[in-house]
C-alpha cells in the first residue's frame, strides 16, 4: 500500500490517493506500467511509469521513467551518475488504487472527535487481533 | 531518418537517434466503433464506461538489437480525460521523446514495431495497460543523416 504525496502523477492520481501494489519479481517489467522504485540513498519511493527500457537475453534489464504530470524524464532525479534504473530498484508496481483516503487524515486534524473515534477503533481492532 | 549522435540526455558515448514521423487516426468511442490506427481497422469495446476517468494513451517501438534482445521506446504519450474528444486524428506528428537506441542497433534495422496502447485510470479500482491491436512496422536505413534539420 502507498499513499501519494506529490502531483506527478496527475491527472490519473492525486495527493491523498491509496495505491495497491504487487511485488512479483517475475513480472516483466515493460513500457507503460506504473513503478514504484527507489534511488539508492533515499527513502521516499518515487511511483512513476516506465518510459523506456533496453532488456538482455538473460533478463537483465534497465530501464527510465518519467512523471505523467513532468515534462521531463526522471534522469534528474536518478543518484548523481545513474542514468538507468535496475530491477534492484523496483519495490512494487501499481496494480489498483483507491481515490481520497488521504480525505481521512484532513478529517482527523479538522475534526478532533473523528480523530478520537478513528483511534479507538483502531485500538480496539489491535486488542482484537493481539492473539 | 536516422541519425547517429550523442545521446546528450544520458552516457557519454555515441548511440544511434531515430526520428519517426506519423499520423494517429483513433476513434475510442463508448459502444462498437472503429479505431484506425495506421490503416488497420480495430473495433473496440466502449471502454469510456462510468468507472473511467481517464486513458494513458502511448505510442511504443519495440525492436531486438544484438546488445539488447527487447527493446520498447515511448515515443509519444496522450492523456485523454473522460469527456475529451474521444476521436484522435493527428497527422504528421514527431515523437515527443528521443528515439535514442542502447547502442547501435537502429541502423539497418528491419523490424520496429509500433503498438498504440493504454492505461485504463479507472475512478477507483484495477489499473489495466491495453495494447491496441493494430500495429505498424518501420524499417531503418542502413546509412546514418548527416543533415541538420528534424
Amino acid at each position: 500500500l502507498l499513499l501519494f504525496f506529490s502531483g506527478s502523477m496527475e491527472p490519473a492520481f492525486h495527493r491523498g490517493d491509496l495505491l495497491f501494489l504487487t511485488n512479483r519479481i517475475e513480472d516483466p517489467i515493460r513500457v507503460g506500467e506504473i513503478v514504484v522504485f527507489r534511488i539508492e540513498g533515499r527513502e521516499i519511493p518515487i511511483v512513476h511509469r516506465v518510459l523506456k527500457i533496453h532488456e538482455k537475453q538473460n533478463g537483465d534489464i534497465k530501464f527510465l521513467t518519467k512523471g505523467d504530470n513532468n515534462a521531463v524524464d526522471d534522469r534528474g532525479l536518478y543518484k548523481q551518475g545513474q542514468h538507468w534504473l535496475e530491477k534492484k530498484d523496483v519495490v512494487g508496481r501499481a496494480r489498483g488504487f483507491v481515490p481520497y483516503i488521504g480525505i481521512v487524515t484532513i478529517l482527523m486534524n479538522d475534526y478532533p472527535k473523528f480523530k478520537y473515534a478513528v483511534l479507538f477503533l483502531l485500538g480496539l481492532f489491535v486488542l482484537v487481533h493481539r492473539e | 531518418l536516422r541519425k547517429n549522435v550523442e545521446d546528450f540526455t544520458g552516457p557519454r558515448e555515441r548511440s544511434d537517434l531515430g526520428f519517426v514521423t506519423f499520423d494517429i487516426t483513433a476513434d475510442i468511442l463508448n459502444g462498437k466503433k472503429c479505431m484506425v490506427f495506421f490503416l488497420t481497422c480495430i473495433h473496440l469495446q466502449s471502454i469510456f464506461d462510468w468507472n473511467v476517468k481517464q486513458l494513458f494513451l502511448y505510442l511504443s517501438a519495440e525492436y531486438s538489437t544484438k546488445n539488447n534482445a527487447l527493446n520498447q521506446v515511448v515515443l509519444w504519450d496522450k492523456i485523454m480525460l473522460r469527456g475529451d474528444n474521444p476521436r484522435l486524428s493527428l497527422k504528421d506528428m514527431k515523437s515527443k521523446y528521443f528515439f535514442f537506441d542502447d547502442g547501435n542497433g537502429l541502423k539497418g534495422n528491419r523490424n520496429i514495431t509500433l503498438t498504440l496502447s493504454w492505461n485504463v485510470i479507472p475512478n477507483a479500482g484495477i489499473l489495466p495497460l491495453v495494447t491496441g491491436s493494430g500495429h505498424v512496422s518501420v524499417p531503418f536505413p542502413d546509412t546514418y543523416e548527416t543533415t541538420k534539420s528534424y
